[in-house]
């Protein structure tokens, strides 16, 4: 069941100690997430909320505590070193929610990961969420800084790179009965760890998940190149959305990598594409769910 | 961040490139001064142009009717009557729009002897996470049309970015430029600084448009950056303290340096509708909304992911600057932030500037139901709606009222 983590994943919280990092590890924990470390060099021997023990590395993190993912809320300054850290202690999953890291060091960090079996989720994500079982999904596991509470366990995929915006398709699955088998923020950066594709990937090859939302934004062809790999791959139904049919050419959306530039990236050529793979888009935001409903 | 060709061409500078001989200057009388010293070193022509974040300066037109933003001299006086009628005045290009932007500063330099031009620039090669340096041997004209027209011109070069630019690869690209000889080198120098600068700079872009072979006095060719444009990632101005002053806040919209003081994300469109969202993709998604019921937005609005009373009341405050807007439209999908915070948020706002205008709520999310109770039992008066397409409906028909 899921894609990237299920409810007993064990994950390591990087930047515990900050204040955000604090806050939505306190959160996940309430949700029943397994966070079973933290790090923050310097501050080994200390424990959050009398609960998860710190350490100074992730090495050692993962050595006490068996953590296989990983969270990180450092801030930009230090995000690419705490990837890099992460990626060389041996994780399956780094998910990197710092907003504001600098392009040329994720250049940097994007070129250590060739070739590493890390998989890198973000940055500037809303996390990953494996919705549990039980009331409002307690007891999955959520990896950053989503609301567990809008979630349902079931077997749709959800795929996006900005945050509210899951979550409103999200909210829509779950007000339709329709559950999430996991729900995945790959980040509005111009240098995301995964994309689209990675992700949708993953998802057709995963037997618990039945149909996928595929939420995208004006800015580079990730979603061409999705919708082109679905066209000839894809064996499931995939709905749709693209934000930004009203943005300016030339001016950044708030998102880093949401910027229509050369006459690239536009709306029009993304909704193109996926219409021409059969993917099933929607008119307005606030239909998300109904058109993967339509095509299920 | 963008930066003025001058402040470009500083950079390139400090990173080895060869650029014109010139200095930027805000008065008539220090224009004088520096072509003076520019025809004292030998130089028979100058060239001034005039320093906005824009295209299209030398075919602008200034409000008092004087034409071009990019003028030759051949005289010290010359130079400075021309000063004295650009400084201060403001010029309308293809780029600026109506209002036009005024003139600041010029940049006063040795006008080059071209013999031949070229593009060249370094950005972000977003499928593959690498640099890229393209090269044309058409310069001075729009790369776009270029790439349409005859895309065959345009050569690119991936670079790995932890070996960084190889001496070959700079060689190469110099060679495709068509460059021979003696200029196969400096060409190869110059690039291979272009590209130190993007990646040193943290830029997000570099664009030497026109890459030029130029002649010196003595009849011998060199090559040079006669135009430059950089823009800088803006995430990245934490370690590059002089960059980040380089600043210029003129060349900003002013509600836009408005927001950004309280780190909310505003770009004034040319519509009536404002709207209020938290998220970037949501934000841009009710944006959508908006248009696809027949409206037209006023403006970009990301409140950000915890915003607070004070940062949703500096939101309407801007969003009430603009004289277009007609109707406001909130949305929020409060995942951990609490919509009742919120919708006191609106309230406090909505009192403190005497709202008047129609004013349509969406609040969905955490503690919506409280949320909700704030704003029915506040006495403003307001229209809320179940969703977003629901809320743009609303919004859009109280717009057109």
């Amino acid at each position: 069941m899921a894609i990237l983590v299920k409810p007993d994943t064990k994950v390591l919280v990087q930047g515990i100690t900050g204040s955000f990092g604090g806050r939505h590890t306190q959160l996940s924990l309430e949700y029943g997430s397994q966070i079973v470390a933290g790090v923050t060099p310097g501050k080994a021997g200390q424990t959050f909320e009398d609960q998860v023990p710190i350490f100074d590395s992730v090495q050692e993190a993962v050595q006490e505590s068996g953590a296989t993912a990983s969270a990180i809320f450092v801030p930009p300054p230090f995000a690419a070193d705490a990837i890099l850290e992460a990626v060389d202690a041996g994780l399956e999953l780094v998910v990197a929610i710092t907003e504001g890291i600098p392009v040329r060091d994720m250049i940097e960090v994007k070129a250590a990961l060739n070739g590493s079996e890390t998989r890198l989720v973000g940055p500037n994500c809303p996390g990953i969420v494996t919705p549990g079982t039980g009331e409002n999904s307690h007891g999955g596991c959520r990896i950053g800084i989503s609301p567990g509470y809008i979630h349902k366990a079931g077997d749709i995929g959800v795929v996006s790179r900005s945050g509210t915006l899951t979550y409103e398709a999200v909210w829509q699955l779950t007000c339709n009965g329709l559950g999430q088998s996991t729900c995945v923020g790959i980040g509005g950066d111009s240098v995301p760890g995964s994309t689209h594709l990675d992700i949708i990937k993953l998802f057709n090859d995963d037997p618990d998940t039945r149909g996928i939302i595929m939420i995208g934004e004006i800015g580079g062809s990730a979603e061409e190149e999705a919708a082109a790999w679905i066209k000839e791959n894809c064996k499931k139904p995939v709905a749709g959305f693209i934000a930004g049919t009203t943005a300016p050419p030339g001016r950044r959306m708030g998102h880093a990598g949401a910027i229509i530039s050369g006459g690239k990236g536009t709306a029009e050529a993304k909704i193109e594409a996926m219409e021409d793979a059969g993917i099933s888009v929607a008119e307005t935001p606030s239909q998300m769910a109904e058109a993967l409903l339509k095509i299920l | 961040m963008n930066l003025h060709e001058y402040q470009a061409k500083q950079l390139l500078a400090q990173h080895g490139v060869e650029v014109p001989g010139g200095q930027p200057c805000t008065t008539d009388d220090e224009a004088r001064a520096i072509a003076e010293k520019l025809f004292t070193d030998g130089h028979e022509m100058v060239v001034m142009k005039i320093q906005i974040h824009s295209g299209g300066r030398g075919k602008g037109v200034f409000k008092d009717g004087f034409k071009g933003g990019v003028h030759l001299c051949k005289t010290a006086d010359d130079v400075y009557e021309k000063a004295k009628a650009m400084l201060g005045n403001t010029i309308v290009t293809k780029q600026t729009g109506e209002a036009g932007r005024q003139v600041h500063t010029l940049l006063v330099a040795s006008a080059e002897k071209i013999v031949s031009e070229f593009y060249l620039a370094v950005l972000l090669d977003r499928d593959s996470s690498q640099p890229l340096i393209m090269v044309s041997s058409e310069g001075g004209v729009d790369i776009e049309e270029v790439a349409e027209t005859n895309p065959d011109a345009i050569v690119k070069l991936k670079v790995d970015p932890l070996l960084g630019l190889q001496a070959y690869q700079a060689r190469n690209l110099a060679k495709a430029l068509g460059l021979t000889g003696k200029l196969i080198h400096s060409g190869a120098k110059l690039i291979a600084g272009v590209y130190k600068t993007w990646w040193e700079c943290d830029a997000s872009m570099v664009e030497i448009n026109p890459l030029c072979v130029v002649e010196n006095p003595d009849g011998s060719q060199k090559i040079a950056a006669v135009d430059a444009k950089i823009s800088i990632d803006g995430n990245s101005l934490y370690r590059h303290k002089d960059i980040a002053e380089m600043r210029d806040l003129n060349e900003e919209a002013e509600l836009e340096v408005e927001a950004s003081k309280f780190d909310l994300n505003y770009i004034k469109l040319d519509g009536n509708v404002a709207c209020l969202v938290n998220g970037a993709g949501l934000a841009m998604a009710t944006m959508d909304a908006i248009k696809h019921y027949g409206g037209d937005p006023a403006n970009f609005l990301d409140v950000g992911g915890g915003a607070t009373k004070e940062q949703v009341t500096a939101a309407f405050q801007i969003i009430l600057k603009d004289p277009n807007v007609k109707a406001i439209l909130v949305n929020i999908f409060g995942g951990i932030m609490n919509c009742n915070t919120i919708a006191e948020g609106v309230v406090a706002a909505a009192k403190e500037t005497h709202l008047t205008l129609p004013l349509v709520v969406r609040l969905e999310g955490n503690n919506v139901e409280a949320g909700r109770k704030t704003l029915a039992k506040s006495g403003i008066t307001l229209i809320t709606a179940d969703c977003m397409a629901d809320a743009a409906k609303k919004v859009v028909s109280e717009a057109a009222a």
